[in-house]
C-alpha cells in the first residue's frame, strides 16, 4: 500500500517488462499532453545525476548484490522524488514516470530480496493516479529486445543470478519471474492492464482516453502563456 | 539457539548457516574516541591471537567515491542520503562483515546502522521505516556504547580535528554557527542513543574518562564475550 496522492499534481506511471513498449507509449503521451497546454514533467528510471557515477562504477566491476542493487536504485529514485517529482506534484504538474516503485517490486523480488522489505523501502512514495501496466507475453518481449539490441547487458539479463550461461536464456528466466511479480501487483496496487501486443496507435488511443478521464475537470499549474493554455484547455475537454 | 541472526528478513538469497566469528560494535557520538579505541582493541586482539577485521561507515568500495562527492554539494536530500548510507552499509555487510564472520574473524565495527538511523531520525525520517530498512542487519554479539556529555565531546573535537559541518548537523541549522549547532544536534542524537541502548541492549561505557580507563572497560566486556566462545568450542 502506498499513500494516496494528496498533492494538486497528477502522477501517471507506465510499467512493464523490457520490450513491453511502455517507453514508446509514454513518449507519445508526453508530447500529446504538452501540445494540449499542460505543465508536464518526465522522469525516467535510474536517471539521477547524483547516483550515476556510483551505479556505473558498480555495474562495471560487477559489485552489486540483490540488496545493494535494490538500495542504490531506491537512492536514485529518492533523489528524483525529493528534488523533482514530489515538489512538482505539489506545484500542480502532471508528472509522467517511465517506471516507478513497481519496477523495484518486480525486479528486486525476482533477484531474491524480501517482498515486504522492498515495499517498505519505497513507502515514502505516493500511489500514482494512473498506473498503466503494459502486458506482453514473455516470448514477444524477449523477441523484441534481442532483435533490437546488439547484446544484452549483464545485469539487464540477470546474469548476476547465475540462472544460465547464455544471456538470452538468463534474460528469459529473469523476465518470467518479473512478469509473475507484476501480475501479482495488478490487484495489490490497482494497475491498469494494457495489452502490449495491440498496435501502437490502438494502445495510444486507449492511454489517452484513460488520461483524459483522469484529468477531466482538473486544473493544474498554468503555463505562463495564458492564451495558449486556455485555448488548449478547452480543446482537451 | 533458534533466535534469528538478523533484525528482520536479512538477505533471503544468502544461504548463511553459521557464523563462528564475533561481531563487536562500537557506537557513540562524534569525538567520543571510538576510532582511538577501535585501533587499540585491534592491536590487543591480534596480540591475543584473534584474526580481526575492522570496518566503519562510508568505507564501502562501491559507494565511497559517490557518497563523498554527493556530500560536497547541496543537493543531497534527506531520504536520498539515508538510502545512500544504507547502500554503503549493506555492501560492507554482505561483502566484508558476513564473509569475515564466516571465516571466524572478530569483526570490529566502528559504528553500525544505529548511528545512521539516529541521524536519519533527527532529520525527520520515519523511525519505523528506518527500523524495517535495517532488517537486513545482522545482530551484533556486543554493542559497546561510548557515552560522554556534550561539553566533553566539544573539548575533544576542538583540541583534535575540529568541528565539522555534518557532525554539527549544519544542514539542519543553516543560519546558525557551528558551535551552537553541534551542541543542539549532538544533544538530540544522544537522546536517541539512550533510547536505542535500551531497545537493542547496548552496554553503556562512560567515555568521559581517560583513554586507558575506557579501554580497560572495553577489554573486560570483550574478554567476557570471547571467553564464552572458547568455553563452547
Amino acid at each position: 500500500m502506498l499513500r494516496k496522492n494528496d498533492t494538486p499534481g497528477k502522477l501517471i506511471v507506465v510499467e512493464g517488462i523490457d520490450g513491453s513498449g511502455k517507453s514508446t507509449q509514454i513518449d507519445l503521451l508526453y508530447k500529446w499532453l504538452k501540445a494540449h497546454g499542460h505543465s508536464v514533467h518526465f522522469s525516467e528510471w535510474n536517471s539521477s545525476a547524483l547516483v550515476k557515477s556510483t551505479t556505473k562504477f558498480a555495474k562495471k566491476r560487477k559489485l552489486f548484490t540483490p540488496t545493494t542493487f535494490s538500495l542504490l536504485q531506491c537512492t536514485d529514485f529518492a533523489d528524483r522524488w525529493e528534488n523533482q517529482i514530489y515538489p512538482l506534484l505539489k506545484a500542480g504538474v502532471v508528472v509522467l514516470a517511465d517506471r516507478y516503485a513497481f519496477t523495484a517490486f518486480g525486479r528486486d523480488v525476482a533477484r531474491g530480496v524480501d517482498r515486504q522489505w522492498v515495499r517498505n523501502l519505497y513507502s515514502f512514495a505516493l500511489q500514482p493516479d494512473v498506473t498503466l501496466y503494459f502486458r506482453v507475453p514473455l516470448d514477444i518481449a524477449v523477441e523484441r529486445i534481442t532483435s533490437a539490441r546488439a547484446k544484452l547487458k549483464y545485469y539487464e539479463a540477470g546474469m548476476d543470478l547465475n540462472l544460465s550461461e547464455s544471456r538470452v536464456e538468463s534474460f528469459g528466466i529473469f523476465q518470467a519471474r518479473i512478469l509473475h511479480e507484476y501480475d501479482r501487483m495488478v490487484d495489490e496496487f490497482g494497475l491498469t492492464v494494457i495489452d502490449g501486443t495491440d498496435s501502437v496507435q490502438k494502445q495510444q488511443k486507449l492511454v489517452r482516453n484513460i488520461v483524459k478521464q483522469e484529468l477531466k475537470g482538473w486544473k493544474g499549474l498554468p503555463i505562463p502563456d495564458e492564451s495558449v493554455f486556455v485555448y488548449h484547455q478547452s480543446e482537451i475537454k | 539457539m533458534s533466535e534469528s541472526k538478523f533484525y528482520g528478513a536479512g538477505f533471503p538469497y544468502l544461504k548463511t548457516k553459521d557464523f563462528p566469528g564475533k561481531l563487536i560494535v562500537l557506537e557513540g557520538s562524534d569525538g567520543v574516541g571510538r576510532s582511538t579505541q577501535t585501533q587499540l582493541l585491534r592491536h590487543w586482539l591480534e596480540d591475543e591471537g584473534f584474526a580481526v577485521s575492522d570496518t566503519g561507515l562510508r568505507r564501502s568500495e562501491m559507494t565511497q567515491a559517490g557518497l563523498d562527492e554527493a556530500k560536497k554539494g547541496h543537493t543531497l536530500s534527506r531520504i536520498t542520503m539515508s538510502l545512500f548510507y544504507a547502500t554503503d552499509f549493506a555492501d560492507r555487510l554482505e561483502n566484508q562483515i558476513i564473509p569475515a564472520l564466516q571465516a571466524g574473524f572478530v569483526v570490529l565495527s566502528d559504528r553500525y546502522f544505529f548511528s545512521i538511523m539516529a541521524r536519519d531520525i533527527v532529520r525527520g525520517a520515519d523511525p519505523e521505516w528506518a527500523r524495517k530498512l535495517y532488517g537486513i542487519a545482522i545482530k551484533p554479539d556486543l554493542v559497546l556504547y561510548l557515552k560522554a556529555d556534550v561539553p566533553h565531546l566539544v573539548s575533544r573535537l576542538i583540541h583534535g580535528r575540529g568541528l565539522n559541518f555534518w557532525e554539527a548537523g549544519m544542514d539542519l541549522y543553516p543560519a546558525d554557527n557551528l558551535y551552537d549547532s553541534f551542541v543542539d544536534y549532538q544533544g538530540r542524537l544522544s537522546v536517541l542513543f539512550d533510547q536505542m541502548a535500551k531497545e537493542y541492549g547496548f552496554v553503556t561505557i562512560d567515555a568521559g574518562r581517560s583513554v586507558k580507563d575506557v579501554f580497560e572497560d572495553l577489554q573486560a566486556q570483550i574478554r567476557n564475550l570471547l571467553e564464552d566462545q572458547t568455553i563452547k568450542s
